[in-house]
């Protein structure tokens, strides 16, 4: 999509634009990029993530010119950043807590992407890209958590690379081959951490180039937006600079106001004391879990009692992701006009954080209902299965069934109330 | 029948796909080093064995000594653990075999062939679910408990309850004399 052309008005600008067409393309794409006029708060986390991912990248570059990758220091060298470097406490709390508030927005803008159905035709591709960012975003995360070589640090590496061991069970001894590979070692150990930070150091970057794609994806069919129809004309969009420059900011502001709350009075929040713990590779730690933000794959994991199969099912729950686009059969993108696929994707909501909270707790947790134990793996069987049931069974019927409400006939005509004769939207 | 109409290949034709070959071959080959690296170092191959005095262990205990990087229990078992491991029967197990590094691959999961002197068992101490290690006298067995995922191992080591595929790995050891082993 393309707004009003750029026009060179001084002799270099004229000059620059022959050999150079930088300004022109910045003009496209942020400028006069048109937007559909009616993009609400949820559509702001684009931006913020964006930003995220400068900030992790930013703080990441210099903690690196204090953090020692050495298996002996490591630890060390992250006290004494918290310490002693001048304000390496607040270097490394932007760059811990960044990776949660990061993912914090991530989620956010998936279930907005799948609320209103961001993902169909003809935004297959850009949705998958998302995908492959947020698997990347794992990663990163995960060889970051490593890198202070505390008790967790330690255990969660070793739990997230026995999970390519369970190869072992279709074929023999690949699967211990490839942790001995990934360890560079018979356990854990230095090699390991020398290769997570290199890896740590690489996959920002390679990150910020697919974020690029998703950006270039993006601005091909242009944004969808809340009422999921098409943009017709002119009419229906605003150039994306000052509007949506000046509301992305405002929102930023606020994101970044709860950012410094935790990272100035609660530093420590999203952590695990046992990571102040130096790693002891002789000594598991009682509680394990990982970080807050892949706690419903570990309920998925623990959830099923074989472990080649609850190794699949966590990695399926991810390539199901992939799917999306093309599980849904509805004609019609946002939920706002699917009465009865809205109560499924809140109940799918309400799923997700239902298998955090079982995945924060004890692998033998129970509730205690009146005289009656509920063990939570029960809770976790019951959330995987809906998981699953809402891609592969609930987007592709629901679709089929369903009696969508009418659609607007243009995004003015539903946020300007033009002619009267048509129904307002609702929100 | 159709008739070959493609002119006869040149001898540009044979040089573009030779060239093509041979950088795909080299692509390959260069590539290895890259990936082999990652593989443990000669020092790391050159794994040591240990040589541990086990005299001071007491009935009922269990020690934990490091070796290859990994937790090595070295559990002194009272009579009571040891009847309740062998009275139970191989092909109720969930993993039959004995997994000892002492024994044929297809030896059976019986109590002897788990702790040779029956009163020493020796394991390594890394579930063989996900790696965590598992803790001793704990879960409804009284083996181990590994408190990750929820596995439970009997007073043999083997694995009765949970996501573990196996029982607990027994290493190559020799008793050098009653109260001296050497692992590995």
């Amino acid at each position: 999509m393309h707004g009003p052309a750029y026009v060179p008005k001084t002799n270099f600008t004229r000059w620059l634009d022959k050999r150079l067409p930088i300004i022109r393309f910045v003009n496209d794409t942020i400028t006069t990029y048109p937007t559909p006029r009616n993009l609400n708060f949820w559509y702001t986390f684009g931006g913020i993530l964006t930003f995220m991912l400068g900030v992790q990248i930013v703080t990441g570059i210099v903690l690196a010119m204090h953090y020692v990758p050495n298996a002996n220091l490591a630890f060390d060298s992250v006290e004494n950043i918290t310490r002693d470097v001048n304000y390496g406490w607040l270097l490394r709390f932007l760059h811990a807590d960044g990776a949660s508030m990061f993912f914090l927005a991530v989620y956010i803008h998936m279930f907005r992407g799948l609320y209103y159905g961001s993902y169909k035709e003809p935004r297959e591709l850009l949705w998958i890209l998302g995908v492959i960012i947020y698997i990347l975003m794992m990663a990163t995360a995960f060889f970051g958590y490593v890198l202070p070589w505390g008790q967790m640090s330690f255990w969660g590496a070793t739990v997230i690379t026995n999970l390519f061991s369970s190869i072992d069970q279709i074929v023999p001894h690949a699967g211990t081959a490839i942790t001995t590979w990934l360890w560079g070692d018979f356990a854990v150990g230095d090699p390991t951490l020398n290769r997570f930070f290199s890896l740590h150091y690489l996959l920002p970057f390679i990150i910020a180039g697919v974020v690029g794609l998703h950006i270039w994806a993006l601005h091909v069919p242009g944004n969808n937006n809340p009422l999921g129809i098409d943009v017709k004309g002119p009419q229906d969009t605003v150039p994306f600079h000052p509007y949506y420059t000046a509301k992305d900011s405002f929102y930023l502001c606020l994101f970044v106001l709860v950012y410094a709350i935790i990272v100035f009075y609660r530093p420590d929040f999203f952590g695990n004391p046992d990571n102040y713990i130096p790693a002891n590779p002789l000594v598991t730690p009682t509680d394990i879990v990982p970080e807050w933000y892949l706690l419903p794959f570990y309920a998925m994991l623990r959830s099923v009692p074989q472990k080649l199969i609850g190794v699949l099912v966590l990695f399926g729950a991810l390539a199901t992701l992939f799917f999306v686009p093309w599980l849904d059969t509805s004609k019609v993108r946002s939920c706002r006009f699917r009465p009865l696929m809205k109560q499924f994707f809140w109940i799918f909501a309400l799923d997700c954080v239902l298998l955090g909270y079982v995945g924060s707790q004890t692998a033998d947790a129970a509730w205690h209902l009146g005289g009656f134990d509920l063990p939570l793996v029960w809770l976790a069987r019951l959330g995987t299965i809906y998981y699953y049931a809402f891609f592969w069974v609930i987007l592709p019927f629901v679709g089929l069934i369903e009696r969508p409400k009418s659609l607007p006939q243009t995004i003015a005509q539903a946020v300007l109330g033009a002619g009267r004769s048509q129904p307002a939207p609702a929100e | 029948m159709a008739e070959i109409t493609a002119p006869e290949p040149t001898r540009r034709d044979f040089l573009y796909v030779a060239t093509g070959a041979v950088t795909a071959v080299g692509a390959v080959f260069a590539a290895w080093p890259f990936i082999d690296q990652m593989n443990p170092t000669g020092g790391v191959l050159a794994m040591a064995s240990i040589e541990q005095d086990i005299s001071a262990i007491q009935p009922g205990q269990q020690v934990v000594f490091k070796w290859r990087g990994h937790p090595l229990f070295v559990r002194r078992r009272t009579p009571k653990e040891i009847a309740e491991a062998d009275n139970v029967s191989v092909d109720s197990l969930p993993d039959p075999l004995a997994r000892n590094a002492n024994l044929p691959d297809d030896a059976p999961a019986t109590d002897k062939n788990r702790a040779t002197k029956a009163e020493w068992l020796i394991l390594v101490g890394v579930c063989t679910h996900l790696g965590c290690t598992p803790t001793a006298f704990e879960g409804e067995y009284g083996g181990w408990l590994c408190h990750c995922h929820g596995s439970q191992y009997d007073t043999a080591g083997r694995i009765r309850k949970g996501p573990a595929p196996q029982n607990l790995a027994v290493p190559v050891y020799t008793f050098l004399n009653p109260t001296r082993i050497r692992v590995g």
